[in-house]
């Protein structure tokens, strides 16, 4: 196993970066979760590779916190795009720049 | 061999994730995320912890792609306003972080620590795992979960007027 | 029982005799070519396997409609697959002009690679597993619920009213499948404690008075587990009476309407190979794998036992597409949600019983009676809100 641990988190955390981009530059609802999305798995692949580095990693603690953490991500997702569909109802727009208003 | 398959994981990751944050049209970006879960789930096998990257695969690329994809569907008109000035300014801060963090790490002497021999974890012990020491958070999830089903059916529901 | 045991490990043999000038080679070498063969040898089996199926589905249709089925093509019509296959290669490929060209040339692929994939984790024979890993079953449904986002591909990128309905149903219809699908395979993992095919085949071994072998299939829970597994395969395979997304008197032939050529032929093995990693699966699960059936049978090699069950599975496949109309949308998710699912974690309960009572006769008898009740409560009291009256035809009697 020749790739270190900064290089793994090299990686991760271009993820996240990635993520972050979508997150802040993009208008479309969707889009913005999907950058959520990148920067959680980016945070998921740091625990996987931490617990892969400990010296002893025979203890599952990495790979649960990322099965947990895999689990709410999927819960979020599903909430996020439902209140997606639901703003679409409502302002017949996914556009996040056009829901400024606090009236409904 | 095995930095080959790495390099390989990480740009096959890398641009399925930038593709999927700069195309235009949405359900590509979707397609593209997909892709870029796959690649994830083949970095959690590369580190050898195979049952989170059955998951990720089974959790993200069945479910959650397929959710993303059905919202896109249910909300057509794609209204996308991005003007040159987000693109940029959002590439700039997201630039800056990542310079941020690359120091960091490549600064950091608590990460020079050499990899421990593949540890082999099988899923029974995981599940003995969930079943003993993380039966909390396993019971508080399925709540969770539960209360996320019901949460996005009922925002999703019909209004009745 | 030496040539027994011979014959029953041949091609085990013959991998190791092709690995073993290999053995000064680096490890990655060996494993390398060691996948290759399996691969190879799993594709020629399974592209053979999927040649036949199509004729002999025919074959059997037509059996059942009372005629004689394809028996120009060499003899009994056994070179039609050849046939089929070269129409199928010289027959133009249309692309929709407004269609998303990439996606839709992709969509094949996607479709038919997680149902190759998921044949590779199921063990054929004593120590025939392709893919040998801890979690076989899990990444079996992983793999397989990487056909719905194909499915999508396919329809969206046909760019086609019809592709992207058909996709919808698909969609829809494999997504609440997928519930009692995974929930009836629960039990057998727990009552195993493994999630691995090969610990599960091991659990199935031995005999019962030496004639009744220990196959799920015959408790109570795994019986009802097997139908529930089986009824949801088939609509994961979208067969009849299932394959709403493809009914062609209601939208031409689903997600698959703008494909032609190859690419129709790529789709139509995709759904082969489904349903006989799905069956395989079955087989594994409930059907004692490549048990012999009875103890003095396991003379027979083992990899023979296991495409025998197949065989007979694939049949019933075919029979009920022969003799079953194609049922509604609405039936086909109001019976996923109100009767597989809680009929599904009724065998989880059924199992617990089954086990917790020593396993024995009065477990049995426990477990079943539990089954049926189940079983009676959902079907009538639960599910009586329509009632159902006597047809009567006005015009006809």
């Amino acid at each position: 196993m020749t790739p270190t641990l900064p290089v793994f988190l090299i990686v991760s955390s271009a993820l996240f970066c990635l993520g972050l981009f979508a997150a802040l530059s993009r208008r479309h609802a969707i889009f913005i979760l999907i950058g959520i999305e990148l920067m959680l798995s980016a945070a998921n692949l740091n625990f996987v590779v931490f617990w892969r580095f400990h010296p002893t990693p025979v203890e599952p603690t990495g790979v649960m916190v990322a099965i947990f953490s895999i689990a709410i991500a999927a819960a979020e997702a599903a909430v996020g795009l439902a209140l997606v569909i639901a703003v679409y109802r409502h302002y017949r727009t996914t556009n996040v720049d056009k829901l400024n208003q606090l009236k409904g | 061999m095995s930095s080959v398959a790495f390099v390989f994981i990480a740009i096959l990751t890398l641009a399925a994730a930038l593709a999927a944050v700069t195309l235009r049209r949405l359900i590509h970006a979707a397609l593209m995320l997909a892709l870029s879960f796959l690649g994830l789930a083949a970095f959690y096998f590369f580190v050898g912890a195979e049952f989170v990257g059955l998951v990720q695969i089974f959790v993200y690329v069945g479910a959650v792609a397929i959710l993303i994809v059905f919202t896109i569907l249910l909300t057509r008109r794609e209204t996308e306003t991005t003007k040159p000035l987000h693109w940029f300014a959002g590439g700039a801060i997201a630039l800056l972080v990542f310079v941020a963090l690359a120091w960091a790490i490549s600064q950091s002497p608590a990460l020079a620590v050499s990899a421990s021999p593949r540890p082999s974890i099988s899923v029974k012990q995981i599940g003995e795992t969930l079943m003993t020491g993380y039966v909390w958070p396993l019971l508080c999830l399925g709540l969770l979960l539960t209360a996320a089903l019901i949460g996005a059916l009922v925002l999703v529901m019909e209004e009745k007027r | 029982m030496p040539a027994a045991v011979f014959l029953d490990q041949i091609f085990v043999r013959a991998k190791q005799f092709i690995l073993s000038p290999l053995a000064g080679a680096p490890p990655w070498v060996t494993q390398i070519v060691s996948s290759l063969l399996s691969i190879s040898l799993l594709l020629a089996v399974f592209l053979s396997l999927f040649a036949l199926m199509s004729l002999w589905e025919r074959k059997i249709l037509a059996r059942i409609q009372n005629r004689y089925g394809p028996n120009r093509v060499g003899p009994f019509g056994l070179f039609q697959p050849v046939a089929d296959g070269i129409k199928m290669l010289i027959k133009e490929d249309v692309v929709p002009f407004r269609a998303d060209k990439v996606v839709h040339f992709l969509a094949p692929i996607m479709v038919a690679a997680p149902a190759i994939l998921a044949l590779s984790v199921i063990p054929y024979g004593r120590n025939m597993t392709a893919f040998s890993i801890d979690g076989g079953i899990l990444f079996f449904f992983a793999v397989g619920s990487m056909t719905e986002l194909a499915v999508f591909m396919a329809g969206w990128g046909s760019n086609n009213k019809f592709s992207m309905l058909g996709a919808m149903r698909a969609i829809a219809q494999m997504v609440s499948y997928e519930l009692p699908l995974i929930i009836t395979v629960l039990p057998v993992v727990m009552i195993v404690g493994s999630l691995s095919p090969d610990a599960i085949v091991d659990a199935q071994t031995g005999y019962k008075m030496g004639l009744i072998p220990h196959w799920f299939v015959f408790t109570p829970w795994g019986g009802a587990a097997f139908l529930l597994f089986f009824v949801s395969g088939l609509v994961e395979s979208n067969r009849t009476p299932f394959d709403v997304p493809e009914g062609e008197s209601e939208i031409v032939a689903g997600h698959m309407t703008e494909y032609s050529g190859f690419k129709y032929a790529i789709f139509f093995l995709a759904e082969y190979f489904g349903m006989f990693a799905i069956s395989g699966l079955a087989v594994t699960l409930f059907l004692g794998g490549w048990h012999a059936p009875a103890g003095v049978l396991s003379i027979v090699p083992s990899y023979l036992w296991f495409f025998a069950k197949l065989g007979v599975l694939l049949f019933v496949f075919i029979w009920i597409r022969g003799t079953l109309p194609r049922t509604r949308v609405d039936q086909v998710m109001n019976f996923a949600w109100k009767f597989m699912l809680p009929m599904a974690f009724a065998c989880i309960l059924a199992a617990a019983i089954w086990h917790y009572a020593g396993r024995g006769w009065s477990g049995w008898l426990a477990s079943l009676g539990f089954i049926v009740a189940a079983y009676v409560f959902l079907s009538r009291a639960a599910g009586s809100r329509r009632k159902f009256v006597r047809r009567t035809y006005r015009f006809a009697e």
